[in-house]
């Protein structure tokens, strides 16, 4: 049967009058969309395989070009809405689990926008940032239970307690983990160098760590996921953190594939695994099936690096994950780092991406809570993921427990991205979620590295602007700190869990 | 004295700076105006070489012993003594295409309808030259080397 039942999503429209013909748009679009017509010469569009990723519009040099939704509307029905109609007609012509890239984008309600934050007025001062030195490093790591100090006898004190290894932050944002396969060259490499620039961390995702970044492994987490490309104990020694990936929000319980045809030489040397081959992680790490045996991995990774470095234990966000990050912690995680179901991935089952796992906002307090009972809270630092859009919902983080927020969409769109979510099919109009050499160089790194470094900077000096506004001049103050934060239009079993009182209270 | 340099392996071959090129040296110098009722008489005077996956923008590279300037049998083409730029003067092109056969990389073209040999002047009078300011991916660069 023809696939004809499959509406198009989008409508390339062409404004003929500002149209100049110069095949800009039949340039860019490696779906094929915009065509010269041979006979007139004049430059044409068939929709059909519009992917909505704005590429064309954003490079037509007289915006002749607008992606609309296509007007061809389903019969109007609550239930049966066009996205489920259409998934059914793909799968009725495919037969195969649908596949999106990026995060969920169904209407799930977002509660940092239930949050609220708090200001100084008249009976304790804010803090002009512009006046006044405003605080943002924040060190990852194990925090001792007690500090011992030791005098000089001559009014010198100095730290007797040996403290666990720490990551500094210059700011309490680092970049999530993005494989090189799943992202391009270009694009790691802007992750990497504004890392660098900004004190801060990237994380290589699990595709390893290409020859080429190793220059800026002090300012790089190296993941151990259950593929294990590209491990070995140089990988390890040379990185500033190891993180081991149980879990990723976009797809909690699945595992990875990057296809075949995206293992060039380049990554193939990276993976470790042959040219050409399927790179396939597993859904479990198969050495890990208990607390015990994370336990295992754990030490046998201190052990490896001979107790250097902060280790991470990466989760995503389930029914118990409080449970769970008690369980990491107790394993000798150093770090907890938590993946909301909003977070983002180069490809997921559409059905898992959008309807299994649990917000962030709430993952984050129930962990954050869960430790502080236990006592244990200062045994790892929490690491928020899963969507973070602004530095609003950064600092709400912060306020809610976390120690740190990973940024991965927000870091993507900065460089181009605009969440057409066809990560998965290679064909990223913008340079970023591919390995075609033609598409991969549409991202200029040293662009990339500005753009996100200037994302970073602009986030910072937001977040001074609203610690100073609390009257509150270290990051470290606002940590955990609930008390800033208030709850609008959250049913009391939620303000409960979030553990914050609701606006007016 | 500063020139264009490409940098093949950011280029995206969007053609851009041929477009830009064209509307900064039309009458209007807008580009709707400039496109589609003064196309006819534009050329651009930087052009997107392509070969395969290689795709680099190419202009006149104002050498420092210009094959073109030799050649010319009118005077049309000279170097400012001040910036270095070799310029063409169209008033006293006759259209021989001498310089464009001497031209070592094919930088300058026989005008569309003028008449006239066309090359990169560098866009004289502005400080970054069209097809640098807007190139999208900053595979254009203009700096002393």
């Amino acid at each position: 049967m023809r696939k004809w039942l499959v509406e198009q999503e989008f409508v390339a429209e062409r404004d003929v009058d500002r149209c100049i013909n110069c095949s800009v748009c039949v340039r860019q679009c490696a779906n094929d969309v915009h065509l010269v017509d041979e006979e007139t010469g004049c430059v044409l569009s068939d929709s059909q395989s519009c992917v909505g990723c704005h590429r064309c519009t954003t490079l037509c040099p007289t915006k002749a070009l607008t992606i609309k939704s296509a007007p061809q509307e389903f019969r109007e029905n609550a239930n049966w809405t066009a996205d489920r109609i259409q998934g059914i007609y793909k799968q009725a012509e495919g037969g195969g689990i649908l596949l999106a890239g990026m995060g969920n984008d169904r209407p799930w309600p977002v509660l940092w926008d239930n949050m609220v934050l708090n200001a100084s007025q008249v009976t304790n001062p804010s803090i002009d940032p512009l006046r006044e030195p405003m605080e943002l490093t924040t060190y990852l790591g194990r925090k001792p239970d007690r500090i011992e100090l030791e005098s000089d006898g001559n009014g010198g004190v100095s730290l007797k307690t040996q403290l666990a290894p720490q990551l500094k932050l210059a700011i309490p944002i680092m970049f999530s983990a993005m494989s090189y396969g799943s992202i391009s060259y270009n694009a790691s490499l802007a992750l990497a160098r504004a890392a660098q620039a900004m004190g801060t961390f990237a994380n290589t995702g699990e595709g390893g760590l290409h020859k080429d970044f190793r220059q800026y492994a002090g300012n790089m987490i190296v993941q151990v996921a259950s593929g294990r490309f590209g491990v070995d104990v140089d990988y390890l020694n040379i990185a500033s953190a190891v993180e081991i990936k149980i879990g990723q929000g976009a797809k909690p319980g699945i595992g990875g594939h990057l296809p075949a045809e995206k293992v060039d030489a380049q990554i193939s040397a990276t993976r470790m695994i042959p040219e050409g081959s399927d790179a396939l992680s597993p859904a479990p790490h198969h050495d890990i099936y208990s607390i015990e045996d994370l336990r295992q991995l754990i030490f046998a990774l201190k052990e490896a690096t001979r107790y250097t470095k902060p280790i991470s234990v990466k989760i995503s966000a389930v029914h118990n994950v409080a449970a769970i990050a008690s369980g990491c912690v107790r394993a000798g995680a150093d770090i907890v780092a938590i993946d909301g179901f909003r977070g983002g991935t180069g490809a997921a089952p559409l059905v898992i991406r959008d309807n299994v796992g649990i917000p962030i906002e709430v993952a984050l307090a129930a962990v954050d809570t869960r430790l502080r009972e236990e006592g244990i809270r200062n045994q790892a630092s929490i690491v928020a993921a899963g969507s973070f859009r602004s530095s609003g919902d950064v600092i709400k983080a912060i306020a809610l427990g976390a120690d740190a927020v990973y940024i991965g969409t927000a870091a993507l769109i900065s460089m181009g991205c605009h969440l057409c979510q066809k990560c998965y099919t290679g064909k990223c109009n913008w340079g970023i979620a591919t390995q075609d050499s033609r598409l991969t160089k549409r991202l200029n790194p040293e662009v990339g590295t500005r753009r996100l470094t200037n994302l970073l900077r602009g986030w910072s000096l937001e977040i001074k602007e609203m610690l100073g506004g609390m009257g509150i001049n270290a990051i470290e103050s606002l940590r955990g700190n609930r008390e800033h934060l208030r709850g609008v239009n959250l049913s009391d079993r939620e303000l409960n869990i979030l553990g914050i009182k609701a606006a007016g209270e | 004295m500063k020139r264009i340099f490409a940098r093949e392996e950011l280029c995206i071959g969007c053609r851009l700076c041929e477009i830009h090129c064209m509307v900064q040296h039309s009458r209007s110098r807008r580009i709707l105006t400039a496109m589609l009722h003064e196309k006819d008489i534009l050329t651009p005077r930087v052009k997107v070489q392509e070969s395969g996956q290689l795709t680099f923008a190419l202009q006149c590279r104002h050498c420092e012993r210009p094959r073109c300037m030799e050649a010319c049998m009118t005077g049309a083409i000279t170097r400012d003594p001040a910036t270095g730029i070799i310029k063409h003067d169209e008033k006293r092109c006759v259209g021989c295409w001498m310089c464009v056969m001497n031209c070592h990389c094919g930088a300058i073209v026989p005008g569309r309808e003028s008449h006239v040999a066309s090359k990169c002047d560098l866009c004289a009078g502005s400080d970054t030259p069209a097809c640098v300011a807007n190139c999208p991916n900053e595979a254009l660069i203009f700096e002393e080397r």
